[in-house]
């Protein structure tokens, strides 16, 4: 690996300074059997308790958010507490939190793939799983927030009897596109990126139901080079399919809102503060969900601190992008000398005393609580990393609340202003669809490998055999090591 | 005007209100002579300091049915012969409990946004079209849309736009020196539309489904030696300042924008425009995403949050839980529907259509007296809307742009003429006359009359 390359031999040329060693992407130079027991054991063996612990509230959960859905449709969308002028609320706050969350698959998987960085092949199924399952919880807001839920398929662009045609001036026809669109292609690239590993487990069960539903999504793969290089090279363009996608998901998402009339929504600057709002919150949920992970399953060498000190700087960043967001905002709102604009501003962060407290949350944790990600130490303390994380799933829901609710209570017209107040659906929906989120991940956890075992492999040292044959054993040589301290890297040792 | 509904309160003034540390709700004991009565308490700003007013009728127990018993509380007990309207002498004790009033409107001023217009005759002499240019309308530069849609007369350099020639094109003008603030046009388009009576507990949210309603605010000129002034947001006004308000009132209903905001949002088509210049409602095609409400600058469009029209009388909604000897509605009230109008069903955004339902049936009839004539244009104001019909003080007028006598042309000819939130573009077919005031300037207080509008750069 370039790792290992980049060293020079120290010991030949004293005076030189030394070049430090690339931080290895695994610790403890596992071996390729290492990796594939360790998370094929994952599915293979039995669930620790606190699986159990955690499976059984998620599933009540879930069913707390049907009984929710049900009650709402049979009843009315006057069960959640939406009113006039607030006539989107928990509902589209909701929808935009979750697709925001989906945001980090992607990136991780196709933007930080078509540009090598090769720390993500550790993080990257599971940001993908999480992705897709962060977007079915999307997707039920704005399919069951309608006020005829039976009729929506009028979205979908098909002749009927009534003759009537889509309006694709709309945003939200945009938004249905754009959805099912990222829907679609995180799927498919998912599971391209599964066929591999499902492949391995496969091949290692018994016989039976397990191997033959293995068997049947691994698609007769066999790992033979012709398959590896078609694989590679469909991943790559289903990469490039996605990249487009990260930006332009969120991008639609904030048309919604940037294409009204509304002071407080029709803003240009939605677009990109939408999609680095997306990444920031994305990225918090990829590190809440795994830091307990890689602890849960031992995961420890294969996500290491490296990777946990990325993350936090991409949070670190877009939080910061985000926070200058905030702050162009009452920054344009003031220069655009428009009344409206600015009575919106100063009315959300300060004179709609009941709802201002939003505001102050929203930036909080949002801008201030990342700041935190400037120290190294703070980055390598997963309690610092998992309180900041905390802070940004919040405030990246307060952010929603505040962009949807809060302009809304203070619509054009101050006749019409008026607070929202939720309800118990509203909670028990929100709260229900973190259940049904965490049983997804739980189940995936269970069926599929957590971490993409073929791409993992790909990063360890001896997966380039051609360079430095006496330092690195190549793949071939694999078999006759004994570990795990044949080949630690001793640059300080040579030294001395 | 209060904007309470379905229970009456003691309307106590400003000042007093305040130094008993009252709550909007909060019960009160009144006892006058040996009689007592228990009342929830609200601020009525304007009012006269140290007197309260008690509006009549309320507390009916039974024989009003469901929608009236109940409702209010009685204040006959304190009526006596010898004095029937004005006692005196009453004392209040404040209760710890509170009442939930269904106030439909929580804002009582207007935030410098000109919404309303109102000026002096002397304004209007010197400047007649002072209410073009009050608020923002006086100095933003003109709105610039890449997106041209059917909007204005059609002609050669705007082909897109509205047929005045072959169509009738309507419009509407309310006089706001003319309206009194009754709320009739609000009761009228209530019976004429078929709208639902949705019940205390959803007019409580802010669910009130009225197409019409009557906004009120409250005007303060001078924050004590300070002169009013636009950029003054949220600032409370003090209860010496608000016993000294003064109040007005704007009907607001859809403004048949021709650049509507709503329909370019809609996903399915639901709401769309018509030939004659109507922001139409498919309901039928209505899925109820609400996006086109929260697209609409002037709050005018209404959601079916539950089946108003279907739920038994005593029971807010038709729902799974519901009694199953009770469900739906009575046929008796079935009668009470307008034939020519639907009855929205739940999950549908329903608004004002300028009573669609009466020009359809005035150009059928006009159709067919006209048989092969070519005089297609129904006559000259003959149709009416239902507001404009029960306005006792007609200050509605109602009719066709495309027909130069129409006493709506007329109106919108006046300088007084101005369209509500110009600065968006939405090119609305209703619009305000700006209201005149005449104060004797011998009058104590003269020069505060209609001088806040004047600050509302």
């Amino acid at each position: 690996m370039e790792a290992t390359a980049d060293t020079p031999s120290t010991a030949d040329a004293p005076s030189e300074a030394r070049i430090l060693d690339r931080e290895p992407l695994v610790l403890n130079n596992r071996s390729y059997a290492w990796i594939t027991n360790r998370i094929c054991g994952i599915v293979e063996n039995k669930q620790p308790a606190l699986w159990w612990l955690l499976f059984v509230p998620s599933v009540v959960l879930t069913a707390i958010m049907a009984f929710c859905f049900v009650y709402l449709i049979s009843t009315g969308v006057g069960v959640w507490g939406q009113r006039t002028p607030v006539y989107w609320a928990w509902d589209i706050t909701n929808f935009v939190f979750w697709i925001g969350i989906g945001h980090a698959g992607t990136l991780i998987s196709a933007i930080l793939f078509l540009t090598r960085q090769k720390w993500r092949t550790s993080v990257n199924r599971a940001a993908e799983a999480m992705t897709l399952f962060a977007v079915m919880c999307a997707g039920l807001f704005p399919a069951f927030h309608v006020g005829r839920v039976w009729m929506v398929w009028f979205l979908a662009p098909i002749p009927n009897a009534n003759a009537i045609w889509q309006n694709f001036k709309s945003p939200l026809l945009w938004d249905v596109f754009a959805v099912s669109t990222y829907f679609t292609v995180s799927v498919i690239f998912w599971f391209i990126g599964l066929v591999p590993d499902l492949a391995t487990l496969r091949d290692r069960c018994k016989p039976g139901l397990r191997k033959m539903l293995y068997g049947f999504f691994a698609l007769g793969w066999r790992g033979g080079n012709r398959q590896w290089s078609h694989y590679e090279t469909a991943y790559m363009l289903l990469a490039a399919l996605s990249t487009p996608l990260v930006l332009s998901v969120h991008s639609v998402v904030s048309f919604d809102f940037a294409t009204s009339v509304v002071p407080g929504w029709h803003t240009t600057i939605f677009p990109p503060y939408f999609v680095a709002g997306a990444i920031f919150g994305g990225f918090a949920m990829v590190l809440t969900l795994m830091i307990p992970a890689r602890k849960i399953y031992g995961l420890q060498d294969l996500i290491t601190p490296k990777h946990i000190d990325n993350m936090a700087k991409i949070i670190l960043l877009t939080g910061t992008i985000v926070g200058y967001a905030y702050c162009m905002e009452f920054f344009m709102a003031y220069y655009s000398a428009n009344k409206y604009e600015l009575q919106t501003f100063q009315l959300r962060a300060y004179f709609n005393r009941e709802s201002a407290w939003y505001y102050y949350c929203m930036f909080g944790f949002n801008v201030i609580s990342p700041q935190l990600f400037w120290f190294r130490s703070m980055r390598h303390n997963l309690f610092a990393v998992m309180a900041v994380c905390m802070c940004v799933n919040a405030g990246m829901w307060y952010e929603r609340y505040v962009i949807i609710v809060t302009t809304l209570e203070r619509h054009l017209v101050p006749g019409s202003w008026r607070n929202f107040d939720a309800t118990w659906v509203d909670n028990w929906t929100f709260i229900g669809t973190f259940g049904f989120f965490m049983m997804l991940f739980l189940l995936f956890l269970r069926f599929l490998p957590v971490i993409a075992i073929g791409e993992v492999k790909g990063v360890l040292p001896q997966s380039d055999p051609h360079h430095e044959p006496d330092r690195e054993p190549g793949v071939q040589e694999e078999d006759l090591m004994d570990y795990p301290d044949r080949h630690v890297a001793k640059p300080a040792a040579a030294n001395a | 005007m209060t904007k309470l509904t379905w229970d009456n309160a003691a309307w106590i003034s400003a000042a007093l209100f305040r130094d008993l540390g009252l709550k909007t709700g909060q019960m009160v004991k009144i006892t006058a002579g040996e009689t007592e009565i228990v009342i929830p308490a609200i601020e009525a700003p304007g009012h006269v300091t140290n007197s309260i007013t008690l509006p009549m009728g309320y507390g009916e127990t039974n024989g009003l049915g469901y929608v009236g018993n109940g409702r209010g509380f009685n204040v006959f007990p304190l009526r006596k012969n010898a004095n029937q309207f004005v006692i005196s002498g009453a004392k209040i004790e404040v209760l710890s409990d509170v009442y939930e009033l269904a106030i439909t409107q929580d804002q009582n001023t207007m935030e410098g946004r000109a919404v309303y217009r109102e000026g002096t005759e002397a304004q209007f002499d010197k400047e007649p079209d002072f209410a073009q240019k009050t608020g923002m309308d006086g100095h933003i530069p003109p709105n610039i849309s890449f997106y041209k849609g059917q909007v204005g007369v059609k002609s050669e350099t705007n082909p897109d736009g509205f047929d005045y020639e072959h169509e009738h094109q309507w419009g509407m003008s309310i006089d706001l020196s003319k309206c009194i603030g009754c709320t009739a046009c609000i009761v009228a388009c209530q019976s004429e539309n078929n709208i639902p009576v949705v019940g205390k507990d959803q007019v409580v949210k802010g669910r009130i489904m009225q197409w019409i309603r009557m906004d009120r605010y409250f005007a303060v000129s001078k924050w004590g030696e300070e002169e009013a002034n636009a950029d003054d947001v949220m600032r409370s006004p003090t209860a010496e300042q608000l016993e000294n308000a003064e109040m007005v009132h704007q009907p607001m209903a859809c403004q048949q924008c021709e650049a509507a905001p709503c329909e370019t949002v809609c996903p399915v088509n639901a709401t769309v425009h018509t030939e004659d210049g109507l922001n139409a409602m498919a309901y039928n095609r209505c899925i109820g995403t609400r996006y086109c409400a929260n697209n609409c600058p002037y709050i005018a469009r209404r959601f079916n949050w539950f089946d108003y029209n279907k739920r038994p009388l005593d029971e807010l909604y038709w729902g799974p839980l519901s009694s199953k000897d009770k469900t739906g509605m009575r046929e008796s009230m079935k009668l009470q529907k307008n034939p020519n109008v639907t009855v929205r069903m739940r999950g549908v955004i329903e608004k004002c259509t300028y009573c669609v339902q009466r020009l359809e049936a005035s150009k059928i009839e006009q159709k067919q007296k006209q048989r092969d004539s070519k005089d297609f244009r129904i006559p000259t104001d003959r149709v009416k809307v239902a507001c404009q019909q029960a306005c006792p003080a007609e200050a509605i007028e109602f009719g066709d742009l495309a027909d130069e006598k129409s006493s709506v042309n007329k109106a919108k000819a006046s300088p007084r003429n101005y369209p509500v939130l110009k600065y968006i573009g939405t090119q609305p077919r209703t619009s305000y006359l700006a209201r005149l005031r005449n104060p004797n300037p011998e009058m104590p207080g003269a020069e505060a009359v209609a001088a806040w509008s004047a600050h509302q750069i």
